[in-house]
């Protein structure tokens, strides 16, 4: 598998900038944190850090072609629907649909993404799951908030599974004259939405003064949000060289995707806070969870896909 | 047992030849593999730390896997000999299980049986100890398969405490391995599962059997996580 052109030239810009911030995190943990007490440099240190290793594991999954990247995102998955199950309310009558949702849903969906299957991955779990699974709980026979967790496993399905599954996905389009480099758009999907997490994280920093939703997320500000929307959107609109679209397009769409992002970044928030934790789990240090950093792409992905099917690949 | 080509020295008495060792390996890499590919498994010192000091670490107890995950969150170094305390009755009934109880985790077997049993289990639980290994006991006796937390603690505990006074008490909450398998299950259902290890406790000059099993009880208690998640 060969890796194209204008994905080189991004792994390079994004290797790039990691170096440029790896060396800031650096300068200042020498300066202002020398012992490891300054808390938002440490945990900057940590970001940083982590940002290498999923983009070394992405550089390696775009390498690897369709393979990689499913195989990668399913990962994703797995790990992602193993701390959303964690703070729902299952019970042992639920042991079947989980053991379901783990080894028969979540590979079956991907296995859909990996033969092509259109007309079957847009329904299997929307439609088939979401009507046998609760099937499976009611045979045990246990009615204790019985809606609650049925709801709960589809929702997670579908946040964790489904969703996420869209960012693979994009590798099935057939979009006219773009043959060949549907990873590219993988790529800016996954650029602009963590370049729109990272510029809103700065421009809060910079500028926030007003909270958009103090309740559940104290730091998010109007400031970061507007600063970071409508930088990524810029920064969308500069990647048109690796995408089927024109520059006003790359700019719309990168807009679409990094206000998707940030109101996906506030719903989960919102379930972290009803759960009563800070973070989704413990696995991705200065991160919390893989949903923690999942939750925007999560959000925009099958937005995106079905955007570019219905305008670029023939609807 | 078969003693040739061993050179193993302390552990020698059970290896036999470099295919036990290749199994034994291949068994704990592959255990461990699977565990945290299930549970994700986080470990969480609470003003404490890992010690090579002598311990007992006592914690709550819901499914087989239980000391796994205590011995797989434990560094390296200490795993060795960090031994699970176990009912002989069970570790012994297959050569599989023989394999896993004493080969992979080097138990401490005890017959939880009062009739059938030849030896005191305190006795051979201060045996372990006097020969430096840390303990891992779970003071239930038994899996806890009720809706309470935890259930009633055996004396146990309290009679090792006060037979080797010098021993760190280590009381240690596995969190939601319960969900994970739950009783009668066998296809386990991924989870993130995590092991606090709490403040050290000692058992003090003049304290009874029950006030102390209550403090030890309560102390494990205490480390529960505090959150809305989780089967109620």
């Amino acid at each position: 598998m060969s890796i194209h052109p204008d994905l080189l030239n991004l792994l390079i810009g994004v290797f790039a900038i990691l170096v440029a911030a790896s060396t800031v995190g650096y300068v200042l943990q020498r300066r202002l944190s020398p012992d490891g007490s300054n808390k938002s440099i440490e945990n900057l240190n940590d970001r940083i850090r982590a940002w290498w290793v999923m983009a070394v594991l992405l550089a390696i999954a775009f390498a690897g072609g369709r393979a990689g990247v499913i195989l990668l995102f399913g990962f994703c998955s797995f790990a992602a629907l193993r701390e959303f199950m964690t703070l729902t309310h299952s019970r042992r009558a639920d042991h079947w649909s989980l053991v379901a949702a783990f080894f028969v849903v979540l590979p079956y969906q991907y296995y859909l993404i990996w033969v092509d299957w259109y007309g079957l991955y847009a329904i299997f779990i929307p439609v088939y799951v979401f009507l046998l699974l609760p099937i499976v709980s009611a045979l045990r026979g246990e009615t204790e908030s019985y809606l609650v967790r049925i709801a709960e496993v589809q929702w997670a399905l579908m946040i964790c599974v489904f969703c996420a599954s869209h960012v693979p996905a994009l590798l099935n389009l057939d979009i006219p004259g773009y043959e060949g480099r549907n990873v590219l758009l993988i790529a800016f999907l996954i650029v602009v939405v963590q370049l729109s997490d990272v510029l809103q994280y700065v421009w809060g920093k910079l500028a926030g003064k007003r909270k958009i939703a103090p309740r559940l997320s104290p730091s998010k500000t109007v400031e970061g949000f507007v600063g970071g929307v409508l930088s990524a959107t810029l920064v969308g609109a500069g990647l048109w060289w690796m995408t089927p679209f024109t520059i006003l397009q790359a700019g719309v769409l990168a807009f679409v995707i990094a206000l998707l992002g940030f109101f996906g970044g506030l719903v989960m928030s919102a379930i972290k806070r009803d759960r009563g934790v800070k973070d989704w789990g413990h696995v991705i240090a200065g991160h919390g969870g893989v949903i923690d950093r999942l939750d925007s792409v999560v959000f925009s992905a099958p937005i995106f896909f079905h955007l570019v099917h219905f305008w670029w690949a023939g609807g | 047992m078969k003693q040739s080509g061993d050179q193993t020295g302390g552990q020698a008495g059970r290896l036999s030849g470099f295919a036990r060792r290749a199994a034994i390996s291949v068994f704990t890499v592959g255990v461990t593999l699977f565990a945290r590919f299930v549970t994700a498994v986080l470990g969480i010192w609470v003003d404490n730390k890992p010690s090579r000091k002598r311990r007992i670490y006592f914690a709550n107890h819901a499914s087989h896997g239980d000391f796994i995950l205590i011995w797989i969150v434990l560094p390296p170094r200490l795993r060795r000999r960090t031994r699970p305390v176990a009912g002989s009755d069970y570790w012994l009934k297959s050569r599989l299980r023989r394999f896993i109880g004493i080969d992979v985790f080097n138990a401490v077997l005890i017959d939880r049986n009062k009739e059938t049993r030849t030896r005191d289990p305190i006795e051979i639980m201060q045996e372990a100890v006097d020969g430096g290994a840390s303990l891992i006991l779970f003071p239930e006796g038994t899996r806890n398969e009720t809706d309470e937390p935890l259930q009633p603690f055996k004396a146990g505990l309290y009679h090792l405490a006060r037979a080797r006074p010098q021993l760190e008490l280590v009381p240690v909450w596995i969190e939601n391995l319960n969900r994970v398998m739950p009783k009668g299950e066998f296809i386990p259902v991924p989870l993130m599962c995590s092991v606090t290890f709490g403040p050290v406790l000692q058992l003090t000059g003049d304290e009874t059997s029950e006030a102390f099993l209550a403090r030890a009880r309560d102390a494990l208690l205490a480390l529960r996580p505090a959150h809305n998640g989780g089967a109620a």
